[in-house]
């Protein structure tokens, strides 16, 4: 019988099958936070139970932690508590962490690949929704409650029903100037939030094989934005070359026992799947959202919608509510949206080669006078790199703020947020109401995008400062 | 982990759709580092104006609702992030079930780990409960039965069988799965041998 990908996997890691058809899965890395997991391991102590398997799960604290000067700690206090909590919890229970002060900090996504922890036909898990970025390594990863981080802690295994297989082929080549964040954002408004509830996820084509493994991880990042808690990418060379000399990636001989099963991780030719759909790349343009979910997107050139050409009335209601949220008249140009703040950063976007792709439109090139902005490098080591590279330099010199890495702005935990009104190109994955701080109306853009519009002072098209 | 067998409530009605999670629990109260305390802060931003004054117009904020245990809303409910903290927040507010079109799968699931019964039922089922609601009329949930009773009628729902039992139970699925361990160790011996690297031996 042909398989898919995630049959495969999935497969090969079934510790037990019940009868009512639930199974239970072995999970072989997992990687936790400050804010999903104390409640997990004080269930741990309440019942007297041990980690099973401390060496399969890493520790960062990304969530809570300030993207200022950090010398002096953190100056909120349920944020420290939080994080101090996390590293009694990993040195009681012996789980490697990356504290605030260690060059290795950063988002949980991107340390998780630049260590080499993430790896190809796993199953990666973790309290966090944007864990399907690591699908990009062609891995079944995805988002769990703080329950089943308990349960993964307890038993290094979680109980799931196998989900539906759904294939998006995207074929073609990308125009200039339009990244595999557009990509994504066309998918999700094409399939709406709830298009791919109950399935995961395969990305295929000759688009997507021709992304880098960065630019992959972009668009394996935002699948839970489409309502599906996974979504994967077949592993090829350009993943194993990045993958080779990582610090946790396999070494010597395991290396090459490892990349000998890599090479397999593919779909049947002819394997089945319950929902299929395609995309050109020809077709996608540089997007932007308008309203209150990641479905709300139009491109650079179109406009915001007009609720009175709805007929549906869920539809036509939902609109309304996001217009009114977000301060825009119906058919207002995505050009004419001024906005006063720039967010680069996020689990999404904060890898060095979106700081490089944001840098390439800001060389010599100065941000509008009434926008704020700042770059929040994904982890310690994208910060050292892009100073390696000068791109701090770049972005300083354009008039934005060079910040210490962590989530940040994407969901405002810390000190980083939106004031009431405020409007943001933000190249994060949520533009819910509140999201970066109440009453802050976001954006969501590629790096090139935020850029861009952080020069014009309004949403624009990257086209025209490409060089 | 709390049984839920059946509840009898006026339920709340809160007809948006693709009520995110941050909606249901904005960031701010995810520094907590305990499960319990959150129903103050359940639907903050609609709950609350920005002085910290209630929003009278607010369904939750208004009697009897303010009591329901029942919560009916749009489709595609809990979308966005994992934050178990939002079924905490039902739960602490006292709602422990839910009724929609349609669920995110992460909120779904985490709603099982915490006693809540996430009901999945058609739109025009909805409406006529939603009746209900506008009234301020009980309606009776039965989860053994699998059956919600409003008036004379009765509105029969799907439910996995292991998760209603575990439910029912208030069974706690660690230790469920800590029966397999046995199972677990042999598949961990296997993957040490087929899957050196997997433990970086």
């Amino acid at each position: 019988m042909p398989y898919t990908l995630y049959d495969k996997i999935w497969n090969e890691h079934l510790v037990y099958q019940q009868e009512d058809g639930t199974s239970l899965l072995f999970v072989d890395r997992h990687l936790i936070h400050e804010v999903t997991s104390p409640q997990a391991f004080e269930g741990l102590r309440n019942s007297n139970r041990n980690v099973r398997q401390p060496s399969l799960t890493l520790a960062v604290a990304d969530h809570n932690v300030p993207t200022t000067d950090r010398s002096k700690g953190i100056d909120d206090k349920e944020s420290k508590i939080q994080v101090d909590t996390l590293e009694a919890n990993c040195k009681q229970f012996g789980i490697k962490l990356f504290g605030m002060n260690d060059k290795r900090q950063g988002i949980v996504h991107i340390i998780g690949p630049e260590q080499g922890f993430t790896q190809p036909g796993t199953v990666i898990v973790c309290g966090d929704s944007h864990t399907a970025t690591h699908g990009a390594f062609g891995s079944l990863a995805f988002g769990i409650g703080t329950s089943e981080v308990e349960h993964v802690l307890a038993t290094q295994t979680l109980v799931q029903k196998k989900a539906k297989n759904f294939r998006i082929n995207v074929n073609g080549k990308l125009p200039l100037g339009v990244t595999s964040k557009d990509v994504i954002l066309q998918i999700i408004g094409k399939i709406g939030t709830a298009g791919g509830t109950g399935c995961v996820i395969e990305y295929s084509g000759s688009l997507i094989s021709s992304l880098s493994v960065e630019q992959r991880m972009t668009i394996c990042n935002m699948t839970i934005e489409g309502g599906a808690r996974a979504g994967l990418i077949e592993p090829d060379k350009k993943i194993f070359d990045y993958l080779k000399d990582k610090p946790m990636s396999p070494k010597k001989e395991n290396w090459e026992k490892a990349l000998n099963n890599w090479k397999n991780l593919k779909s049947d030719r002819d394997a089945k799947f319950d929902k299929e759909i395609s995309l050109e790349g020809k077709e996608i343009l540089p997007m932007v959202t308008w309203g209150t979910s990641p479905q709300d997107v139009i491109t650079i050139e179109g406009k915001v919608p007009n609720p009175n050409n709805e007929k549906d009335t869920d539809r036509k209601n939902s609109i309304e509510r996001s217009l009114k949220y977000m301060g825009l008249k119906p058919d207002t140009a995505a050009k004419d949206i001024k906005i006063d703040k720039v967010f680069i950063g996020s689990c999404t976007n904060g890898r060095i080669e979106d700081l490089r792709e944001a840098a390439k439109i800001l060389k010599n090139k100065t941000k509008a006078s009434h926008v704020e902005a700042m770059v929040v490098p994904g982890s310690g080591l994208v910060k050292q790199q892009a100073e390696q590279e000068g791109l701090d330099k770049i972005f300083i010199s354009s008039g934005f703020e060079w910040r210490e890495p962590g989530c940040s702005m994407c969901l405002a935990m810390n000190a980083d947020k939106l004031k009431p009104e405020e409007r943001c190109a933000s190249t994060s994955n949520r533009n819910f109401e509140g999201r970066q701080g109440r009453g802050g109306r976001t954006h969501l853009v590629s790096p090139g995008m935020a850029a861009a519009a952080a020069i014009s002072g309004n949403l624009d098209d990257v086209r025209k400062y490409q060089n | 982990m709390k049984k839920f067998i059946s509840i009898k409530s006026i339920p709340a009605y809160l007809p948006i759709v693709n009520i995110d999670t941050d909606m249901i629990i904005p960031k701010q109260f995810l520094k907590t580092i305990k499960r319990t305390g959150l129903g103050k802060n359940l639907f903050f931003e609609l709950r609350y104006d920005d002085k910290g004054n209630k929003i009278e117009d607010f369904i939750l904020n208004q009697k009897p609702y303010d009591n329901s245990k029942i919560l009916i809303t749009g489709k595609n409910f809990g979308c966005g992030s994992s934050r178990e903290h939002a079924p905490w927040a039902l739960l602490d507010f006292g709602i422990t079930c839910v009724i929609s079109s349609s669920y995110a799968d992460i909120f779904y699931n985490n709603c099982f780990k915490n006693g809540i019964l996430p009901i999945i039922l058609e739109e025009e089922k909805i409406k006529e409960l939603s009746e209900y609601s506008h009234r301020k009329e009980e309606i009776s949930v039965d989860l053994n039965e699998q059956k919600i009773v409003y008036g004379n009628n009765e509105a029969k729902f799907d439910i996995d069988p292991f998760k209603k039992k575990c439910l029912l139970e208030g069974l706690d699925d660690i230790a469920l799965s800590l029966e397999k361990s046995d199972k677990i160790t042999s598949f961990e011996k296997n993957l040490k041998n087929n899957k050196p690297w997997i433990f970086n031996d």
